[in-house]
């Protein structure tokens, strides 16, 4: 299958199912146990600084744990699975000194996602998509690293959407979705944005684009002070094909901000909590029934249209999403009157 | 949550540096801090989207832009609401653009330069997110009929909405709101118009918005509130009713429609609506009575005051600036009283006072006040040959308020704002001891020792004479001269007097004054006996300013030389063929004063008279209006016998050269072969970091490098001058008319400028053969190429002049003479260089780091410190500190 008939045949089939995401990557990296030799593998021996704890990185050093990964989200039921390139940009990876590997790291996740998906679309015969992860970066745009200068930012515009171009287009090959994921500071997510814009009209290919955001706690703002409504009508100029949430949140603790989401879009909701609140040991105790019980209501009352997993959830966790909400009906996207929406960190509207 | 619907938006317009003078001192000052509360106050105050306009000609607007709204963006109370990023530039859009988090406003894109230009803005605003508005504005010109309003707005709908795929509900349409009741017929229909055309945008154009500047529609009664906030609610009222949903209010400056007086309601209804031929004749006529204290303003010319007794006859002489009577009148007033000197303290002073009054409350205008001054000193000059009989007899003296010694420094030769400031002083019965130009230190401090002086002040135009003035209050510390001194003129500033002047001398206070109407106040401060307190307020004031400055220079990212070079601007030289001009080699001409005049700029000509406000419109200000007229009245009349007379006979000198790009320099060379270096100019380039893309200029950048054949330009002209005619208004005791004369002499200068200009891209040069631009357009700059000069900021070394004189044999072949800080005599004179490329724009090369200086004086032969000399201005660190 390519892209286009792959996009249309689960446009289709949302049409009468909730669509499955995977569940973490990192969690699944950890259970593997991977010490610093791990990481480096043969072709690093020899870097400078420590890489372990780089997950990326393994899509060169360990592919076919990375692959397996993938394989066994697919196994549990996943319609989509997310590269894993989450720091796969010039600015996470400096932080390794990998910047110059970034472009690398992104085509090989992409790819290894893709060989997954397709060797399980040949076997299955349905459709397995792959997502291309984007992720926030260790930069922000909207906030100063230094609380004693407001207005000084280490980084610009233009360096963010430049870093997420190279990845994009590193990407591009072997994906059929972007996924800009985890945005606290909607400022980097506009920056991806534009840069999957330009780089959209420089190749004429267009690769459909799904945007999940942060609500970082229950004040029920992004990290960089945005409500959730907010947050919706500055990433809506990339008429994505889904939007949503992830990370830092359980499902319990998620569920206004998504409801609030699905209420204002006019498209598909995705949603992909963690599994529960991490205890005192940053660990995730939720187990699959229960995450699988939050979700699966939301579904039931026709909030979501793609539902999966984030940090702590595993295979088992997808399994468990993907059984409670089989047969359900998904969400229709909503319906408004037409109406100039802008937003600072609060929405503001104006009716047509 | 959402907000409940409104159905008029309120735009906040207080962070607009063209707006909001008190903005723009702030961001001009780098306090953004309080920046960000004016944004706080206005959310407080009810703004559902605050605009951001940071357009300033000496502003680095991009900078500007950015930082204020990275700044905002850490304030929840402000960042809360959606920003409108406005500017008349892209480059200012798009930063602002890359700089919120949330859906913004872009105000404004149009059609003015086109569809291609337009489509471009729009996309862009597409793809970072913005809803736009859309200037009423295309190729031809900005609309101002309800036909041409709709026509340019459906033309630009389809475009977006149906060729770009722009949401119709993310348009919003500004279809120009224009003055009325200017007293212009035509005008009178504009609000009409306006309504209009939003009836039929919103009636055809679905889901699309309307705004618009609300307090243009008022401008004509600037001062009067009732009358202006009374026709904001009118034409509100209408408007809303019509479509608009949205606007930049001033919501201080609106009245509850149904709270307006109905006769006041009524009378501007007509002329919002335009029902009556007479309308604005009416609304001028009662508008008085709405003005609360009244006007207080000079009635027309009617002699009856001729009638009054002789006190109150000079009086109104002195306050209307009247001299045709005036040595009548003192005469009489002299033969009444006992002694000559009475009637300089009665009547004179009294009359006098009333007219420092009125300018301290903004009644008065400099031009009148200069006028009043006159007929001061030529009632003053009729009663001396008295006094001095009286002297004679009785051996008395006359003590004046206090004694000002005051001189333009060495090295420098403009004066009218020393002038002026000189006849404020007098006027308010200071004595005045004013030595003039070029005055050396030494003359400065001996006269304020001899004569006993109260206060000493220096002023200076051009930026070389900044030094001069550290200079003098070194000299003034090391002699424990401790007299206070008063620093003005256009390169001063708060800044530059905390900085540097203020640290060499600590035996007297050092005021900075920013213009004439502070003078007197300052003055008469440090002269009372609070002089100690003020003095410590100053200071304190001064510390302040150096403290922030350090700051925010910290705060500023610069890049390095050589990362700055690497940012050079730079183009396809391939595919750009530069034009050799006609001739090579230096031509003289004499412009005739006739073709001169319609040159002239007379913006900046109000501006020397503290007039502020942009020619035409400034006529039509219900406040200043009277003031500018009678100035320009006048102007124009001495104009007349300039030209007539030929008081002034102006020459011009230009010359071509082949040169190229050498690193940061242009090399300029004997002939066409290129073999011989004539002379190199030495270019500056901009270190301050920038927030996207955009190039460090350095103004060679717009000259080809070796290898392609490019040519550089240089010109002098001079209005001239006319010693003569100055000695006569001085042997007339007419301040007024010398300062005029001045001040026209420098509009000449510059319209000669300007003339060469074009005579140069049209045919001299020959590079824009086809150019047709009207006055209006010249003096905003639409042509091609530039006309940087030395001491500027795209160049601010001064010393480059002696390099050009010498091409162009400017002295031998004009007369213009260079100072030895580089100011041209006479002072009304012009030079510069031209370059030629299509892209090449003005800019401020701002401040620059050491390794830049360093590599500049190696280019220039000069040590760092004679490199740190010429450059003080604009140095980002302190030399000598490391």
């Amino acid at each position: 299958m390519v892209r286009q008939e792959r996009i249309a045949a689960l446009e289709a089939l949302a049409q009468d199912r909730v669509l499955i995401l995977d569940g973490a990557m990192g969690t699944q990296i950890q259970d593997l146990k991977l010490d610093e030799d791990g990481y480096r593998g043969a072709r690093f021996a020899d870097w400078p600084s420590p890489i372990k704890g780089n997950n990326d990185i393994l899509n060169l050093t360990a592919p076919d744990a990375v692959k397996a990964i993938h394989t066994a989200y697919f196994e549990a039921g996943s319609d989509i699975v997310e590269t894993n390139t989450f720091s796969a940009t010039t600015i996470a990876q400096a932080d390794y000194d990998m910047q110059d590997l970034a472009a690398e790291i992104a085509r090989e996740g992409a790819r290894l996602a893709r060989e997954a998906a397709d060797e399980f679309e040949a076997k299955t015969g349905t459709p397995r998509a792959v997502a291309g992860a984007i992720g926030p970066t260790n930069k922000t745009l909207s906030i100063s690293p230094d609380v004693n200068d407001p207005g000084f930012r280490d980084i610009d515009f233009a360096a963010v959407r430049q870093a997420y171009y190279d990845q994009a287009a590193a990407m591009a090959e072997f994906v059929d979705f972007f996924l800009i994921e985890t945005v606290f500071d909607t400022l980097n997510a506009k920056a991806a944005i534009k840069a999957l814009l330009d780089l959209r009209a420089a190749t004429g290919e267009t690769i459909p684009v799904m945007i999940s955001g942060t609500i970082t706690d229950r004040s029920g703002r992004t990290l960089s002070g945005q409500t959730a409504e907010a947050f919706w009508y500055s990433v809506r100029h990339a008429r994505p094909w889904a939007v949503g949430l992830n990370c830092a949140l359980g499902a319990e603790e998620m569920r206004p901000y998504i409801a609030e989401i699905a209420r204002l879009a006019d498209t598909r909701i995705i949603a992909y909590p963690n599994a529960g609140l991490p205890n005192d040991m940053g660990e995730y105790d939720e187990q699959p029934g229960q995450t699988a019980g939050f979700v699966s209501e939301w579904a039931e009352h026709g909030l979501v249209n793609i539902l999966g997993g984030c940090c702590g959830t595993t295979p088992a966790h997808i399994r468990a999403i993907a059984q409670s909400v089989t047969g359900v009906q998904p969400r229709r996207p909503a319906s408004r009157n037409r109406a100039m929406r802008l937003s600072g960190l609060e929405p503001f509207e104006l009716s047509a | 949550m959402t907000q409940s619907v409104p159905s008029f938006v309120n735009v906040g317009e207080r962070t607009n540096v063209t707006g909001s003078a008190r903005f723009r001192k702030l961001i001009t000052e780098g306090d953004y801090a309080e920046a960000v509360s004016v944004a706080r106050q206005q959310v407080e105050n009810g703004a559902q989207i605050i605009d951001v306009n940071m357009d300033e000609g000496l502003l680095d607007s991009v900078e500007a832009m950015t930082t204020f709204l990275r700044m905002i963006a850490g304030e929840p109370d402000v960042a809360r609401v959606p920003v409108m990023i406005d500017s008349s530039k892209w480059e200012v859009i798009e930063a602002g653009l890359q700089n919120v988090q949330g859906k913004a406003v872009v105000n404004s894109i149009s059609l003015k330069e086109g569809e291609a230009i337009f489509r471009q803005q729009a996309e862009a605003c597409l793809s970072y997110g913005a809803a736009v508005i859309v200037m009423a504005f295309d190729e031809t010109g900005q609309a101002d009929t309800a036909d041409r309003k709709y026509e340019i707005c459906e033309r630009a709908y389809k475009i977006l909405v149906n060729e770009i795929g722009f949401p119709p509900e993310d348009i919003i349409f500004d279809p120009n709101i224009f003055a009325v009741a200017t007293g212009i017929e035509e005008h009178n229909n504009y609000a009409v118009d306006f309504i209009e055309a939003t009836r039929r945008i919103r009636q055809n154009l679905p889901g699309c918005h309307v705004s618009g500047g609300l307090s243009n529609i008022s401008f004509s009664f600037r001062g009067n509130e009732p009358v202006r906030r009374a026709m904001h609610s009118v034409f509100l009222y209408h408007a809303i009713k019509a479509g608009m949903d949205m606007g930049i209010v001033n919501a201080g400056q609106l009245d509850i429609y149904d709270d307006i007086e109905p006769e006041l309601r009524e009378l501007v209804e007509d002329v919002i609506l335009n029902r009556r031929d007479d309308a604005t004749d009416r609304l001028l006529e009662a508008a008085e009575a709405w003005r609360g204290q009244g006007g207080g303003k000079a009635k027309e010319r009617d002699l009856k005051w001729r009638e009054a007794p002789v006190a109150d006859r000079i009086r109104h002489a002195l306050v209307h600036g009247i001299n045709e009577f005036i040595v009548e009148d003192t005469e009489e007033a002299r033969q009444s009283f006992e002694r000559p000197l009475h009637v300089i303290e009665g009547p004179l002073m009294d009359g006098m006072n009333v007219v420092g009054d009125l300018f301290g409350d903004g009644k008065m205008f400099l031009p009148q006040v200069v006028k009043s001054a006159r007929v001061m000193k030529q009632a003053v000059a009729h009663l001396i040959p008295f006094m001095e009989e009286e002297k004679e007899a009785a051996g008395q003296t006359h003590s004046s308020a206090g004694k000002v010694v005051m001189a333009t420094v060495k090295g420098d030769v403009h004066d009218i704002g020393k002038n002026i400031v000189g006849v404020v002083l007098q006027c308010n019965g200071y004595e005045v001891i004013d030595l003039g130009v070029m005055v050396p230190c030494e003359t400065i401090l001996e006269t304020a020792r001899k004569e006993k002086a109260d206060i000493i002040g220096l002023s200076g135009l051009i930026t070389p004479s900044l030094d001069e003035m550290v200079f003098v209050a070194s000299e003034m510390e090391r002699k424990q001269v401790d007299i206070p001194l008063l620093i003005g003129g256009a390169t001063t500033s708060p800044a530059h007097t905390a900085v540097k002047i203020d640290p060499a001398i600590s035996v007297a206070p050092v005021v900075h004054v920013l213009d004439a109407s502070r003078a007197v106040g300052v003055v008469s401060k440090l002269l009372s006996d609070q002089r100690d307190a003020y003095a410590a307020d100053v200071k304190a004031d001064l510390a302040r300013i150096r403290e922030r400055r350090l700051a925010a220079r910290a705060a500023k990212n610069r890049l390095s030389l050589e990362d700055a070079r690497k940012k050079a601007w730079d183009c396809d030289w391939s595919a750009y063929t530069p034009k050799r001009p006609a001739q090579l080699g230096v031509q003289d001409l004499r412009p005739s004063l006739e073709t001169l005049v319609d040159y002239i700029d007379w913006t900046p000509f109000f501006f020397t008279w503290e007039l502020k406000g942009s020619y035409p419109a400034i006529f039509d200000d219900p406040h200043r209006g009277a003031a500018a007229k009678s100035l320009f009245d006048d102007a124009q009349a001495m104009l007349a016998r300039i030209v007539e007379e030929k008081w002034l006979e102006p020459r011009a000198v230009f010359g071509f050269w082949p040169a190229n790009r050498v690193g940061d320099d242009a090399v300029l060379y004997t002939d066409d072969t290129r073999t011989t270096i004539r002379e190199t100019f030495h270019g500056l380039r901009q270190q301050a970091a920038k927030s996207n893309d955009n190039p460090h200029l350095n103004q060679f950048d717009f000259l080809a490098p070796q290898g392609v054949e490019d040519w550089i330009g240089g010109f002098a002209v001079t209005a001239g001058d006319n010693p003569d005619i100055l000695a006569r208004f001085e042997a007339e005791k007419d301040d007024y008319n010398s300062i005029l004369f001045k001040a026209l002499s420098d509009r000449l200068a510059e319209a000669a400028a300007e003339w060469l200009h074009e005579k140069v891209r049209r045919e001299y040069w020959g590079y824009a053969p086809g150019e047709a631009l009207s006055n209006q357009e010249l003096i905003e700059e639409a042509y091609a190429g530039i006309r940087p000069a030395p001491g500027y900021p795209s160049q601010p070394d001064h010393t480059e002049k002696r390099t050009l004189f010498n091409l162009l044999e400017a002295t031998q072949r004009t007369g213009i003479g260079l100072t030895n800080s580089f100011a041209m005599t006479p002072a009304s004179s012009v030079s510069g260089l031209y370059l030629s490329h299509p892209d090449s724009v003005y800019f401020a090369v701002g401040r620059i780091l050491k390794d830049q200086v360093a590599d500049y004086a190696d280019r220039k032969g000069w040590t760092l410190a004679e490199a740190e000399r010429a450059l003080a201005p604009i140095l980002d660190y302190t030399p000598g500190a490391d």
